[in-house]
C-alpha cells in the first residue's frame, strides 16, 4: 500500500473504533431522559460485561488438550482466594501473575 | 483547593489503581510495536496507531490489514464487530460519563476494556475530584500503552526478552474487578448471565467470532429477566 492508502486504513480504524465507543453516547445524550430500558441495561450490563470480558481473557485457553488449562485454573483460584482474604486488588493481581509465571516455568 | 491540587490530589488517587495496566500494557505494548517493527512498518505507524486508535485487540488485529491490500470498508466493518463490545461499555458508564466539556470526550474516546473495568468498579476515593480521578485512570492507561508501543517500535528488536507469562497480569485484573463486582452487587445474577452466554458462544462459535454472538445473547437474555420482572410488577 502506498502511505496514502495506508492513512485511509488507519483513518478508518479509527472511525471503526470511535464509532462503538461514541454511540451510546450519542444516541442517549446527558441533557435528554435516557430510556427506563436503557437505564435498566446500564445497572446491569457491567457485571455481564466485566463477566464477559473475563470469558474473552480465557478464549485461547485449550481444555482438551495439555495443559487443560490448569495454569489458569490455578493462578485464578490464587487470585480469587487471596482477593477474597485480604481484598488487596494490587496484592492479588501481583500473586496470581507470578504463579502463573512460575507454573509455566516449572511445571507445565 | 486550587485546580493544581485538584489535579495532583486525583492523579495521586488514579495512579496505584493503574498500577497492573501498568504493567499489562507496557509488556503488550512493547508486543505490539515489536509486530509492527518485524511487518516492517516504520515506528511512526504503530506509535500513530496507539495514540489514535488505543485499543490492543483492534491494533493487534489491524496489523493484518495494514499488510494486506487495500480495502478501507473492510477495515471499517471489521473495527465495528470487534469494537462492538465498547457498546456495552458505554451504556455502562452514561451516568458516570456524565460530565462536562472536553474531559467527557477523552473518557470516551478512551474507553478501552481495561480503563473501563477500572472506572466502573472504583470509585474516587473521598475528597477527590471524580471526573479528574476517572480522566487521569484513563490517560495513565493511554500513556503506558502509547510509551509501550514506542520501546518495542524503536527498540525491541535490539533486546531479547523473556517474560512468557507476564500478559496474564490483565486476566488477573479483570477477575479481580470482576469479584469485586460481585462483592458490590450482592446481585450475582447479571454477573454469571456474562460468564455464561460468553462460555456458551465460545464453544459454539470458537474463539475468533464469540464475542458479537455473546453480547446479543446477553442482552436477549437481560431484556428478557427485565419484561418479566416488569411483568410482575416489580424493578431491579
Amino acid at each position: 500500500m502506498t502511505t496514502t492508502q495506508l492513512l485511509i486504513m488507519i483513518s478508518l480504524i479509527v472511525l471503526g473504533t470511535a464509532i462503538t465507543r461514541f454511540l451510546p453516547f450519542i444516541l442517549f445524550p446527558a441533557g435528554r431522559k435516557t430510556p427506563e430500558y436503557v437505564q435498566y441495561l446500564g445497572r446491569v450490563l457491567p457485571g455481564a460485561a466485566i463477566g464477559m470480558l473475563l470469558v474473552y481473557c480465557l478464549k485461547a485457553v485449550n481444555v482438551l488438550a495439555f495443559p487443560y488449562g490448569l495454569p489458569e485454573l490455578i493462578a485464578l483460584a490464587c487470585v480469587i482466594l487471596l482477593h477474597l482474604w485480604q481484598r488487596q486488588v494490587l496484592l492479588s493481581i501481583a500473586a496470581g501473575t507470578i504463579v502463573y509465571m512460575l507454573l509455566l516455568i516449572f511445571v507445565f | 483547593m486550587s485546580r493544581r491540587d485538584e489535579h495532583i490530589l486525583a492523579a495521586k488517587a488514579a495512579f496505584p489503581h493503574t498500577i497492573p495496566i501498568l504493567t499489562g500494557f507496557l509488556f503488550l505494548g512493547i508486543a505490539y510495536g515489536i509486530l509492527m517493527n518485524v511487518s516492517g512498518f516504520h515506528p511512526i505507524y504503530p506509535i500513530l496507531m496507539s495514540i489514535v486508535v488505543f485499543s490492543g485487540t483492534a491494533q493487534f488485529i489491524a496489523v493484518n490489514l495494514l499488510v494486506g491490500s487495500f480495502d478501507p470498508l473492510g477495515a471499517f466493518l471489521l473495527m465495528l464487530m470487534t469494537g462492538a463490545r465498547h457498546i456495552f461499555y458505554g451504556i455502562s458508564m452514561l451516568e458516570k460519563y456524565k460530565v462536562f466539556g472536553l474531559k467527557k470526550y477523552y473518557l470516551i474516546y478512551t474507553l478501552c476494556d481495561e480503563t473501563f473495568s477500572i472506572n466502573c468498579t472504583i470509585d474516587a476515593p473521598a475528597g477527590v475530584n471524580k471526573e479528574l480521578f476517572m480522566t487521569y485512570v484513563s490517560f495513565f492507561d493511554q500513556l503506558y500503552w502509547v510509551v509501550g508501543t514506542a520501546i518495542g517500535a524503536l527498540f525491541g528488536t535490539l533486546v531479547e526478552f523473556n517474560v512468557e507469562g507476564l500478559d496474564f497480569v490483565m486476566t488477573a485484573l479483570i477477575a479481580v474487578l470482576f469479584l469485586e463486582q460481585l462483592l458490590k452487587e450482592k446481585n450475582y445474577l447479571q454477573s454469571f448471565i456474562g460468564v455464561g452466554c460468553a462460555v456458551l458462544c465460545l464453544v459454539i462459535f470458537g474463539a475468533e467470532g464469540f464475542l458479537v454472538p455473546a453480547m446479543l445473547m446477553i442482552l436477549a437474555v437481560l431484556t428478557f429477566i427485565h419484561k418479566k420482572e416488569e411483568s410482575a410488577g416489580k424493578t431491579v
